[in-house]
């Protein structure tokens, strides 16, 4: 963040949904997305930075140790199904046989929806609001970092259980 | 060429996400059910930096490398607005176990399931951007 401010811009990850949106030509159906995203090309290539990052960190810096997650952790999620990572995410949900259940792909299109939707209400997401408002003292983005344990909270201890 | 550095701060950004194993569903797990500080280490971390750097650049008004003054754009006041955005974000958060950064590092990490996500996202989005006009704000 401290290094995106130097280069005079600031930190907010969700905003390149949004660009894309208005690079494809949403602009046409809203307003929201009638904008110049073109001064955003910088944040685009931050996004393709931050690929290029995750397959750097898989392909070349990769120890094969598993997460390691606390042993409470890992026994409450033994009682959804999930068994100890061997990995950094579980095949319940990443793997390809996953994908094709109707489960699978309902959690990742719906959970996906909901962070594009809910990021852009709230005006940010994680970085956009708990790092960098929150840096900032500001109270709106405190205000919806406890929204995201609000939903985080739901998700976890309701939405979970009966999906799984 | 201009864009360079941000490709470049980008891929840090990526990296440092990984090996922290910020981008693990299981890590954001741990952190809602609080029975691991990891999380709260990396974004609290974050957080306390991030405090002191942008004291130190109001204080002392520090300038981009471009010369320029670095501004900061308050949020707008609202309780609505980030109550039920956030709680609708941190539904997403749980269930896919990544937030926007994270979705993308993912992919890069070779999860290629994450592209419905993000395109559930874009998707989100979109829907967004229609509705908005309709929403409490």
């Amino acid at each position: 963040m401290v290094l995106l401010l130097f280069f005079g811009k600031s930190f907010g990850f969700s905003t390149n949904l949004r660009v894309i949106c208005a690079a494809c030509g949403a602009g046409k159906h809203s307003r929201f997305f009638d904008f110049n995203w073109r001064a955003q090309t910088w944040n685009l290539l931050f996004l393709v930075g931050a690929v290029l990052g995750g397959w750097i960190a898989s392909e070349f810096m990769s120890g094969d140790d598993p997460v390691q997650i606390s042993q409470a952790t890992i026994e409450d999620l033994r009682e959804l199904g999930f068994s100890a990572p061997d990995d950094l995410q579980p095949e319940k949900i990443f793997s390809f046989e996953a994908l094709l259940s109707v489960r699978g792909f309902l959690l990742l299109l719906i959970g996906g929806f909901m962070i594009g939707f809910g990021s852009r209400y709230a005006g940010g997401c994680t970085s956009g609001h708990a790092i960098s408002g929150l840096s900032n003292l500001q109270l709106p983005s405190l205000i919806a970092v406890i929204g995201f344990f609000i939903g985080g909270l739901i998700s976890t201890f309701i939405l979970l259980p009966l999906l799984f | 060429m201009k864009g360079i550095k941000f490709i470049l701060a980008g891929i840090l950004f990526g990296i440092v996400m990984s090996k922290s194993e910020a981008i693990s569903w299981y890590r954001i797990q741990e952190m809602f059910r609080f029975q691991a500080f990891h999380m709260y280490g990396i974004i609290g971390s974050a957080v306390i930096l991030g405090v002191i750097a942008v004291h130190l650049i109001k204080k002392y008004k520090l300038r981009d490398y471009q010369g320029n003054p670095i501004v900061f754009q308050p949020k707008e006041m609202s309780v609505p607005r980030y109550l039920v955005g956030g709680t609708v974000f941190g539904l997403g958060w749980a269930l896919t176990g990544a937030c926007p950064g994270p979705l993308f590092v993912n992919l890069g990490y070779g999860y290629w399931a994450i592209l419905l996500a993000i395109a559930g996202a874009v998707a989100g989005t979109y829907v967004y951007g229609l509705v908005r006009e309709k929403l409490p704000h």
